[in-house]
């Protein structure tokens, strides 16, 4: 015919397993290609000299290694909370506020109780006070969106602000000189801290790792999460076999604020030590990116944490042993993003140039 | 027809979907003029693929076009209308908040400003030619569904078709809406243009049609000359093999009260009445049909049953073996369970609301039974076992119970759905459009299932569309008009014209007012 189409899309209809993973490892390798060409380009430094650094930055020594575990068990556990929210379609933007309500409700226990409490029973409190707090800042767009149907995209959005501005407030009020500082919390004492078991760094990692194992359990095989997929998948299925759809919406953002709280926990309580406005990171936000990629799965999950974090120490070594602004890692993790998440289209859709194919005509 | 040229041709077309689904395959059909031409074949043969390849929506993968001899591409439906191919959609595709003028000249390009006085003026004209019926100043959210129709094809006739293609136009028809619509196609046909009807109701191939085409799994099979065939043998062609175009309806056997319906009324969330003072009763080992125009409350009366709609006013009562009633009215579904009553409820919208689309089919049959036991565990066993029971027993073509439902086609999926709804030996069962879009075969299988449970003494209701299966199938027939109960007919007395009038007419002209 003469007007044949010049691009020609199509659904792929099963895509097997193997070939997808084929394709995301292809679309990561072009990546690498393509930010050695960019930062050539660029800067004109050596793409090898790129790579070494980006790869010396995240797993170049033991602690570092450590110090990557320990990142991605964190931003995981971010993932984790969101996991079961997102399987619902409820799209819960408000990790990073319910993180860092966790952190402030972790620093408050701490500090006010920190003299009077036993050591042991003070932890307990500082962890339950942070998974309170968390499940209680999950719990208010949810509440909202049962009984008026609101938008929670929205609303968790904007819970991150509050939790900011509260954060500052309390800073503020707590800090002991009005320099907006709290510092490090029970420097001597240590009261409140979480015990460390070989280092500092492991005993959050065999935390997260439980979670994920439970998380996945969780999602799979109970009825729970048997409800929340079915809610998640179609709210009028749910209705038809009797599932109330608010009790299972009100039930799974407590849990997912729950998680995001003893993200907080960890955060203050292992971690860092101490309370400012920054220390979430925005990892509430990454964490989305770390579920979405791996379609919910916790197991998968770790990949996908693992990848983020991993960019993320590499491209700050970059900037700093090449002497470059810090934006231009950014445009590391971009490029990389952007194959990834382009990867999926090659991996549901076929291309062909029927011009081409035809040829003789 | 062998002395005429053909007004458009099709040569060897074939279209792809993905790798493995071939749609169209190696396809050639003529069309001549001042012919009706019956495009006749199942659910998912390829008809409308093929329809929509002629008006611009799709492009063929391989094969040629040529209208009076003349080779032609069509890539776009404005091309289409270039060569005065002009197609009306099964569904709609007017803007509701504009009038029927407004819509008709709707993306026209005209040199110089829009005249509406002037359209209004031809478009009556073309309306006095044919015999449309239509107020060229009413809205579209004002009209029925036949008056959109008639907006529709008198939109195909404004840009000059003079091959129009219907797509089922009758589905949403009453039986008078039909008759008049086929006078009007036959005054088309008068005036020597072509019209495509793509249709699987065999009454109306028969009627209206001069030549039939009938295509089969994406491809041609023959073409036949009206006159020359009969319904037995078309639909034998249609479905490949020999088939039995007869519906059982055995005598029901001690019929008992098990739902009891008293003045139900209804209304939607925007305060709209659905149902007003519904009373019946439906009985043990019977099937009480509902028929009625698509959306006359069908749906908020099954969903009320079943405990998904909040009523107004009125009264549903479950009636025991013994005479006690049980009140139905505020309980949702898991609590009329509760109360020992097995309800099974096979809704109009299988993948939005029967069943989870991208669940496999022993997750699906987990549905209704994830509850069980009390561990904070789902046993997948059970549902497994279930899941291969219903694949073995009602043949349902799946490469495993492992499949995604939304993959298999439409009779399989309801297979399933029906299956899992029957399995829990219920006592009533409440079924919508049971047989929509399905093949021949299928449809009968569901029949043959409905029928089961009626022997079984459960209380069917049955909403259906096609009201010759109503007829052939149900004991007793409740016709709903606007929300209100027309009538109810006995069904093996009842006379199609007359269910047709008490669907648009309450008590069907008669009686009533």
């Amino acid at each position: 015919m003469n007007k044949t189409p010049f691009i020609h899309i199509t659904k792929r209809m099963d895509v097997g397993r193997p070939r997808a993973y084929l394709f995301r490892a292809i679309s990561i390798l072009l990546a690498f290609v393509v930010i050695g060409i960019v930062t050539t380009i660029l800067t004109g430094e050596n793409p090898f000299a790129v790579y070494t650094s980006l790869f010396n930055g995240a797993l170049g020594s033991v602690r570092k290694v450590w110090v990557l575990f320990q990142n991605l068990s964190i931003l995981l556990c971010v993932g984790l909370a969101l996991a079961p929210a997102f399987r619902m379609r409820f799209w819960n933007l408000g990790g990073d506020g319910q993180v860092l309500v966790g952190c402030i409700a972790a620093s408050c226990v701490m500090l006010f109780l920190g003299k009077t409490v036993p050591h042991g029973l003070l932890i307990v409190l500082t962890l339950v006070a942070s998974i309170t707090a968390g499940a209680l800042w999950g719990l208010i767009p949810a509440f909202f969106k049962a009984k008026w149907n609101t938008n929670e995209t929205l609303f968790t959005l904007m819970m991150n602000y509050v939790a900011a501005q509260l954060a500052s407030f309390f800073i503020t009020s707590w800090s002991k000189d009005g320099s907006a500082k709290i510092g490090i919390i029970n420097p001597q004492t240590h009261a409140g801290w979480l015990p460390e078991i070989g280092n500092k760094y492991l005993l959050i990692i065999l935390i997260v790792t439980t979670l994920t194992v439970l998380m996945y359990v969780y999602m799979k095989y109970t009825k729970q999460g048997y409800e929340i997929s079915v809610v998640g998948e179609s709210e009028r299925t749910a209705k038809y076999i009797g599932i109330k759809v608010n009790k299972v919406i009100l039930r799974t953002m407590i849990l997912s604020g729950a998680l995001c709280g003893l993200t907080g926990f960890l955060l203050v309580s292992a971690k860092d030590h101490t309370l400012t406005t920054t220390m979430v990171d925005g990892r509430g936000f990454t964490a989305v990116i770390v579920a979405w990629l791996a379609k919910f799965n916790p197991f998968t999950m770790i990949l996908t944490a693992f990848l983020i974090v991993f960019l993320n120490l590499g491209s700050n070594q970059i900037t700093t042993t090449l002497g470059l602004n810090s934006s231009f890692g950014d445009i590391i993790t971009g490029i990389i993003l952007f194959f990834i998440i382009g990867s999926e289209f090659f991996i549901n859709y076929k291309i062909s140039f029927p011009r081409f194919a035809k040829g003789d005509e | 027809m062998e002395n005429k040229t053909p007004v458009l041709s099709m040569r060897h077309i074939t279209k792809r979907f993905g790798s493995k689904v071939i749609a169209n395959k190696d396809i050639s059909l003529d069309v001549y003029s001042g012919e009706i031409l019956a495009l006749l074949g199942e659910n998912g043969s390829g008809k409308t693929t093929l329809m929509n390849m002629l008006s611009g929506i799709y492009y063929p993968d391989e094969g040629q076009l040529f209208m009076n001899g003349e080779e032609i591409s069509i890539s776009s439906p404005k091309e289409a209308f270039k060569h005065g191919i002009g197609m009306i959609h099964q569904h709609f595709k007017l803007v509701d908040v504009l009038t029927a003028a407004e819509n008709i000249v709707l993306g026209i390009e005209n040199e110089g400003k829009l005249n509406i006085k002037q359209s209004a003026a031809r478009i009556k004209e073309i309306c006095d030619k044919y015999g449309f019926e239509i107020d060229p100043a009413k809205k579209i959210y004002d009209m029925s569904v036949s008056e959109k129709q008639t907006v529709e094809i008198v939109k195909v006739l404004y840009r000059g078709a003079s091959l129009l293609i219907l797509d089922e136009p009758t589905a949403v028809l009453t039986p008078q809406e039909s008759d008049k619509l086929f006078t009007v196609i036959k005054n088309m046909k008068k005036d020597g243009k072509s019209i495509i009807l793509i249709t699987h109701k065999m009454n109306e191939v028969l009627s209206v049609s001069d030549r039939v085409a009938i295509l089969r799994s994406g491809e041609y099979i023959c073409d036949k000359i009206t006159a020359e065939t009969n319904a037995q043998e078309l639909t034998d062609l249609m479905v490949g093999h020999k088939v039995a175009l007869n519906i059982d309806r055995p005598e029901p056997v001690l019929p008992k009260d098990r739902i009891v319906v008293k003045d139900l009324t209804v209304r939607s969330i925007d305060g709209v009445l659905k149902l007003e003072n519904v009373s019946f009763t439906a009985r043990s080992g019977e099937i009480l049909g509902i028929a009625g125009i698509a959306g006359s409350g069908q749906r908020e009366l099954l969903e009320a049953i079943a405990g998904l709609q909040p009523i107004e006013s009125g009264s549903i009562d479950y009636i025991e073996d013994d005479g006690t009633a049980e009140s139905l009215i505020g309980k949702d579904p898991n609590e009329i369970a509760d109360m020992g009553v097995s309800l099974s409820f096979v809704p109009e919208d299988r993948l939005g609301m029967g069943l989870v689309g991208s669940m496999d089919l022993a997750d699906n049959m987990m549905l209704r039974s994830y509850r069980s036991g009390h561990s904070i565990f789902t046993d997948k066993k059970s549902p497994t076992e279930l899941a291969e029971h219903v694949v073995e027993e009602l043949s349902v073509n799946t490469p495993g119970i492992k499949t995604e439902v939304r993959k298999l086609s439409g009779g399989n999926v309801q297979k399933i759905l029906v299956g899992r709804e029957i399995s829990s030996a219920p006592t009533v069962l409440l079924t919508a459009y049971a047989v929509r879009g399905l093949d021949i075969n299928s449809s009968y299988t569901i029949y043959e299932l409905i029928n089961k449970q009626k022997e079984n003494g459960v209380a069917v209701i049955y909403v259906g569309e096609d009201l010759d299966v109503l007829l052939e199938l149900c004991d007793r027939i409740l016709v709903l008009c606007d929300g209100r109960v027309s009538g109810i007919e006995d069904g093996r007395n009842a006379v199609k014209k007359r269910i047709g009038l008490m669907m648009t007419q309450i008590g069907g002209g008669e009686g009533y007012e």
